[in-house]
């Protein structure tokens, strides 16, 4: 057996990066290949870390692989950057912050763009996440595109969700707080040296009082520096008890099992989407439908049911 | 199959002047390209090494120090080494016009100058990498 997915459990670099690059375009290889390593998936620890723009998502992440590096154990990095939807091409500058990881071989960085997906993570980010845990990584960590509110889809396949804040947001904690305010684990107030990190540790205190109250579990908020590696291995430690938590509660199954619902329901959408839009001989009719919902001919409720009667019939 | 050009730009060695490798990078991301950028003081290093796990099908290297000759070459070289024959590099910068041919043989099949339009650049990558 010589195949890609042998050598991606063999730990094989460029393999890995090759079967990722399958995946990402949808080839049906990948899906061959993505059969043959799913068994063997599963021990990877996998933490999100979302947060708005320029909070220090990335120098966060290069903080706490160093950390456990040090540690020994080895790292998976997919740092997610926006695809522009006008001409599908994408900037992926996360690891301009992670350089000095390039060439530790107890750690691969994959950059990925959204390509469409709203929601703050990519549409291939499951097949990336089985991947990096089939080639025997312990922690993978996964960067989503700076978020605004609403992009919450970084907790269907986290473990653990980090959410990242500075100081100075100010009231705008309060007005976010309906979106990614929901999805902690662990709260980070990060770039604790400028002024306002009391106030903002302290609305989120109380933010916390409420949602927490009568929970047995109590979101905890940390301060960092990440540029200057401070309240890293606080942040290390924390993460690990909130692991032992969800072990011992049960939780980890049930978020493992939500994961594994999440990327199935992926899958099915994507071959969907494909076969109804990309398929010539749907596409004309596709085409067809959508002149005539635009002459009034026909309303988008009615085209709809005669694309979805084919396929379900 | 929704396949893209993914490439990496990077600046190897001792050289601050990034203005030039962000516009190419933007352009690029215009042209629908998926560009890692990596920003400055690059080894070589680090640069085969993303390439390995970007999957990358083209490098691009900026360069107006000077030292491309030494640094590039160190870039292919390595390259070659590693068994990355499929992966296309491209070099931009202050190049004199009497390095371009050693350059070339050295397995950078592009030099783009001062003056270069950025759809030459994106045309010259489609060329390359469809072949």
């Amino acid at each position: 057996m010589n195949d890609i997915a042998t050598k991606v459990l063999n730990g094989d670099q460029r393999s890995i990066a090759k079967l990722i690059t399958l995946a990402e375009n949808g080839s049906p290889q990948a899906a061959i290949e993505m059969k043959k390593i799913h068994s063997k998936t599963g021990k990877a620890y996998v933490i999100g870390i979302t947060g708005v723009m320029g909070s220090g998502k990335s120098t966060l992440i290069y903080e706490l692989t160093k950390e456990y590096r040090q540690k020994g154990l080895k790292v998976g990095i997919i740092a997610i950057d926006p695809t522009s939807p006008f001409s599908g091409g994408a900037l992926l500058g996360d690891r301009i912050r992670m350089m000095d990881l390039a060439t530790d071989n107890g750690v691969f960085i994959r950059s990925m763009g959204t390509r469409g997906m709203l929601g703050g993570l990519a549409s291939a980010v499951y097949d990336v996440v089985e991947i990096l845990d089939a080639s025997g990584k312990d922690i993978i960590l996964v960067e989503t595109v700076g978020v605004g509110q609403a992009e919450v889809d970084v907790i269907k396949i986290a473990d653990t969700t980090l959410v990242v804040l500075v100081p100075g947001l100010g009231d705008s904690i309060q007005t976010i707080k309906a979106g990614i305010m929901e999805i902690a684990d662990i709260y980070i107030v990060n770039k604790a040296d400028r002024s306002g990190v009391e106030q903002a540790v302290a609305e989120l205190q109380s933010l916390i009082d409420i949602s927490c109250s009568g929970k047995d579990r109590k979101t905890p908020v940390l301060t960092t520096i990440a540029k200057e590696n401070k309240g890293i291995v606080e942040l290390r430690k924390e993460i690990e008890n909130h692991e032992r938590y969800l072990k011992k509660s049960k939780m980890f199954d049930v978020k493992r099992r939500k994961r594994y619902e999440s990327e199935l329901v992926e899958i099915i959408r994507k071959r969907l989407m494909n076969f109804i839009f990309d398929e010539s001989t749907f596409k004309e009719k596709v085409e067809r439908l959508i002149d005539q919902i635009s002459k009034k001919e026909v309303d988008p409720y009615t085209a709809a049911d005669e694309i979805l009667g084919k396929i379900l019939k | 199959m929704d396949q893209k050009i993914r490439v990496l730009v990077a600046k190897p060695g001792l050289d601050g002047h990034d203005r030039g490798a962000k516009i190419v990078a933007r352009a690029l991301r215009d042209a629908g390209m998926e560009v890692v950028y990596t920003g400055l003081h690059q080894t070589a290093e680090m640069i085969v090494e993303t390439a390995i796990q970007e999957d990358v099908n083209v490098i691009g290297l900026s360069l107006l120090s000077g030292a491309h000759m030494t640094l590039f070459k160190d870039v292919t070289k390595l390259l070659k080494e590693k068994g990355l024959d499929d992966v296309i590099v491209i070099g931009g910068g202050i190049i004199p016009e009497e390095d371009v041919s050693d350059l070339k043989k050295a397995g950078v099949c592009g030099v783009f100058g001062p003056g270069t339009h950025c759809d030459d650049i994106v045309e010259f990558i489609r060329k390359k990498v469809k072949k």
